[in-house]
């Protein structure tokens, strides 16, 4: 016997969680044009992975299986890490990350919703102190066919300092770096210049950055969808663009372009994938916006200044631990209190 | 239509389903075999009954009265005799039972004698009081007494009288039908109203899905020749026929909660109350019937004018029930409440009769944990965030609930409408509600009880302070007396042996006495007359007279020295 509304809108979880993963699939297809498919067997590993983790932990917890394995909420968390980790890591780092998203920073805290941590991002960062040299190794786009990167995934072949090299963001800063001081060959070079190498494209990375259209594209569907609202991806490019453009208007030869911020790394799976997870992220609307631009900047500066190749995880992570403080301080006027 | 209209936030847009009753015009529905009429049925003090089982009623007769500083008066709906003044179950949820009069008609349906009024030439109090003891309340299902709500705020004026033909609820139709069939006699009563309310504008709100009723009133405007009144369409969105919904969207005024919309130059009433108003006054008819909506699991959905206190069943039986219906729902599928039988009685606050089956309306989905999605508050019309309250209500923290407004919820139900976790936010927020209430009943009983207790215990202190300072003092007084007579008694005592100081001791006793009853006198003569104020002038010789007897008693009592 229940009371009213006696009717509803027909809207499950399950259906938010398979328009994300709709929504993942243009940025997918980029990817397998421009790396190969080996990305899909890290999908699978992943899926397998956390949806096992999930059904482990649901029976020690006692929880409904059928009912939570088919939420979708772990496919989701299991994509991220799959499009996160590098597409050539061996099989069992993808594992041991999905296993900790899904069990130690999801299930332990609660399951579904309670989670004060994005998982995926949580994962990432904590492979990242593990194996960072595993975590660090990027194929260029079109380098390696499906076999060999069968082969690395599945630990037939463990040269891979020969094979791969850093992400784009993280060649573009040390060759900043280095051109930096007098004694490099690349001293007095611009961006620009140092930009011009095989491994970038237009604006960011070669290849990644048709990735990151395919996540602007998704993304932007989500929000026709109401799934997810304008303001953190806004306010996460705003602000990463804001932060770049100061210190790249400043000093245009040691910093990279506003540009080049947005269409590498993680910028746009974070703006329209990760910070947009309503579980660890802000809820009101000006609370979404001071959580994006927080963890803009924070991503910004680990980028420039900080030992990591990209810094959204990082940033995520501890925009994370501000969203009851921000969730608390920005509570918008009820009806009727308004000051308008 | 130019006028400017205003947003409320949120809001849903549920399947309307209301054609399907308004393809019929109003029916009437034959006399049951016995109507139960429950005698609270409004908002407000519970009336008594004033008639007898055994007694023969008229049609319109009142058998509650109104009781208390807000309530209303209950009718007879038809002529016949009355069987029982018992306890029955009341059409709510929870199935509790309440004092009804049962009448089992004598199929003449014949009036009594009928009271007219006109409202022009009556002062408002009057009115008030006429309309109170007709019964009119609120039909748009809160019932709130109506004559309480006709006073205008501080001012003396109204800005805005909004009247509401919204009919946001989906299914139900009653409001659409009247404002088709009776636009002109519930225009009459909206003009009576604005009369009593010193209102400057009307405006009539109505949903942009029943472009028939927009026309009929404002056809029925322009016949009547009546300025300052407008019909406008408002768009069609859920829950929009909220009073305070509706207000801001016709005004762009936010009355908050627990504020009174006079204050703020506005006042909200149902386009069924105006009906029933001009039915009063014009023709002295108390609220003995009303429009419902008889919708959902039946073979042909449609209105009928019904007598209160008639059973549902009886009701829906004339519209076809599908054999799979499993429940009667009052209201609509957003806010209604589910019956607790098939046979409770159509009421003052019963604008549909929502008939149910599992297909039609299936139990939801099981409940998920809460992802932070945010849709409840996306959709809510109070700008809450009921996410946030469902944790605090959860964890039964009842105090930060209500700091993030729980008592401003409207309990409209578009936040469990959305839910795509499918929790039922509006379950959890009723709970929490009636948990504080119940809390705060607690604590007000214990701080009475623990009031009294010290009081009591200041009393008996202050007594026994008072008693010891009056002995004290009398004991000096006494030994003054004895100090100074004894003083002169040496002198006279040479002479005379016999001493007088006893029968002084005496006197001075006597005195004490008499000045302390004195006192009782006067204190008893402030109190007395405060029940006796604003009486009418032959009342208030009476006690004049009763005065001065008293007022001699005394006077008497004092001649006797042992009084």
């Amino acid at each position: 016997m229940n009371n009213s509304p006696f009717v509803r809108k027909a809207a499950s979880v399950q259906s938010v969680m398979l328009q994300v993963l709709l929504a993942l699939v243009p940025a997918i297809a980029a990817y397998v044009w421009f790396f190969g498919a080996g990305i899909l067997v890290q999908l699978a590993i992943a899926s397998a992975a956390a949806l096992a983790g999930e059904a482990a932990m649901l029976a020690i917890r006692g929880k409904p299986k059928a009912l939570f394995l088919t939420d979708l909420s772990a496919v989701v968390t299991a994509w991220l890490i799959a499009l996160t980790f590098p597409p050539i890591a061996p099989w069992w780092l993808t594992v041991t990350g999905t296993l900790l998203a899904v069990v130690v920073v999801k299930q332990l805290y609660g399951g579904l919703g309670q989670n004060p941590f994005n998982p995926a991002m949580a994962a990432f960062c904590l492979m990242i102190v593990a194996y960072p040299a595993l975590m660090s190794q990027w194929p260029a786009a079109g380098q390696l066919d499906f076999k060999t990167q069968l082969d690395l995934i599945f630990g037939g072949l463990r040269q891979v300092d020969a094979i791969t090299g850093a992400t784009p963001l993280d060649a573009l800063r040390t060759a900043l770096r280095s051109a930096a001081s007098p004694d490099s060959q690349l001293h007095g070079l611009r961006t620009n210049q140092l930009m011009d190498g095989p491994a970038f494209g237009l604006l960011g990375g070669k290849g990644s950055e048709w990735i990151a259209l395919g996540y602007l594209v998704g993304g932007l569907w989500l929000i026709r969808q109401r799934i997810i609202t304008w303001h953190i991806p806004a306010a996460f490019c705003g602000a990463l663009f804001a932060s770049a453009l100061l210190l790249w208007g400043m000093r245009p030869d040691a910093f990279a372009s506003p540009l080049f911020h947005l269409a590498s790394g993680g910028a746009m799976l974070g703006a329209f994938f990760i910070l947009t997870d309503p579980v660890s992220g802000a809820t009101t609307p000006r609370g979404k916006l001071l959580f994006a631009a927080g963890a803009a900047i924070f991503t910004y500066v680990i980028r420039s200044f900080g030992a990591f190749p990209d810094g959204v995880a990082f940033a995520t992570l501890l925009m994370n631990i501000l969203v009851p403080l921000i969730d608390m301080k920005t509570q918008a006027p009820v009806f009727g209190h308004k000051k308008d | 239509m130019l006028r400017k209209l205003f947003k409320f936030h949120g809001g849903v847009k549920p399947q309307t389903n209301k054609t399907q009753s308004t393809t019929a015009a109003i029916a009437a529905v034959p006399l049951p075999d016995r109507l139960v009429i429950p005698l609270h049925q409004a908002v407000g003090g519970h009336p008594r009954p004033l008639v007898q089982p055994g007694e023969h009623v008229l049609k319109g007769q009142r058998i509650g009265g109104a009781d208390g500083n807000l309530s209303s008066a209950v009718h007879a709906s038809t002529s016949g005799i009355v069987r029982d003044v018992a306890q029955a179950v009341m059409p709510h949820t929870s199935g509790l039972t309440t004092l009804s009069v049962i009448i089992e008609p004598d199929g003449e349906d014949r009036w009594c004698e009928l009271e007219k009024v006109n409202y022009r030439s009556t002062p408002p109090d009057e009115l008030r009081d006429f309309l109170r003891d007709a019964g009119v309340v609120g039909l748009g299902g809160a019932v709130f007494p109506s004559y309480a709500k006709l006073k205008p705020g501080k001012e003396g004026k109204l800005k805005t009288l909004v009247i509401n033909g919204a009919e946001c609820e989906p299914f139900i139709t009653c409001d659409d039908m009247l404002m088709r069939e009776r636009a002109s006699d519930m225009l009459k009563g909206i003009v009576a109203m604005r009369y009593m309310l010193q209102a400057e504008e009307v405006l009539i709100g109505i949903e942009d899905n029943k472009p028939e009723a927009v026309a009929s009133v404002q056809a029925a405007i322009r016949a009547s020749g009546e300025t300052g009144i407008e019909a406008v369409a408002i768009p069609t969105r859920y829950p929009a026929g909220g009073a305070k919904q509706l207000i801001r969207v016709l005004t762009g005024i936010e009355v908050p909660h627990g504020r009174r919309s006079t204050d703020f130059g506005v006042q909200c009433f149902n386009v069924g109350t105006a009906f029933s108003i001009f039915e009063a006054l014009e023709h002295g008819r108390p609220l003995i019937s009303r429009l419902v909506t008889v919708a959902g699991n039946v073979t042909a959905p449609r209105n009928y004018d019904v007598l209160i206190g008639t059973p549902m069943d009886h009701l829906v039986r004339l519209a076809g029930p599908r054999p799979d219906t499993d429940r009667y729902i009052m209201g609509g599928p957003m806010m209604g409440v589910r019956m607790p039988g098939f046979d409770v009685p159509v009421v003052k606050a019963t604008n549909c009769v929502l008939v149910g089956s599992p297909a039609l309306f299936p139990a939801p989905p099981p409940e998920m944990p809460c992802i932070r999605c945010g849709e409840c508050a996306k959709a809510c019309p109070a700008d809450l965030a009921p996410f946030e309250m469902y944790w605090f209500s959860r964890s039964k923290n009842f105090g930060k609930a209500q700091e993030y407004h729980l008592f401003d919820c409207i309990e409209c139900g578009c936040c469990s409408f959305v839910c795509p976790s499918h929790i039922p936010l509006v379950d959890y927020f009723r709970f929490s509600k009636s948990e504080i209430w119940s809390r705060e009943r607690e604590k007000e009983s214990s701080d009475g009880a623990r009031d009294r207790f010290e009081f009591k215990n200041f009393r008996q202190e202050r007594e026994k302070q008072e008693k010891a300072e009056k002995l004290a003092a009398k004991a000096a007084a006494t030994r003054e007396k004895v100090a100074t007579e004894g003083a002169a008694t040496p002198a006279a005592a040479d002479g005379e042996a016999a001493p007088k100081p006893k029968p002084s001791a005496t006197d001075a006793k006597r005195a004490l006495i008499e000045a302390a009853m004195e006192k009782a006198r006067q204190q008893k003569a402030q109190v007395a007359p405060k029940n006796t104020d604003h009486l009418a002038p032959d009342v208030e010789a009476d006690i004049a007279a009763i005065d001065a007897r008293r007022n001699a008693a005394p006077a008497r009592a004092a001649d006797t020295p042992d009084a």
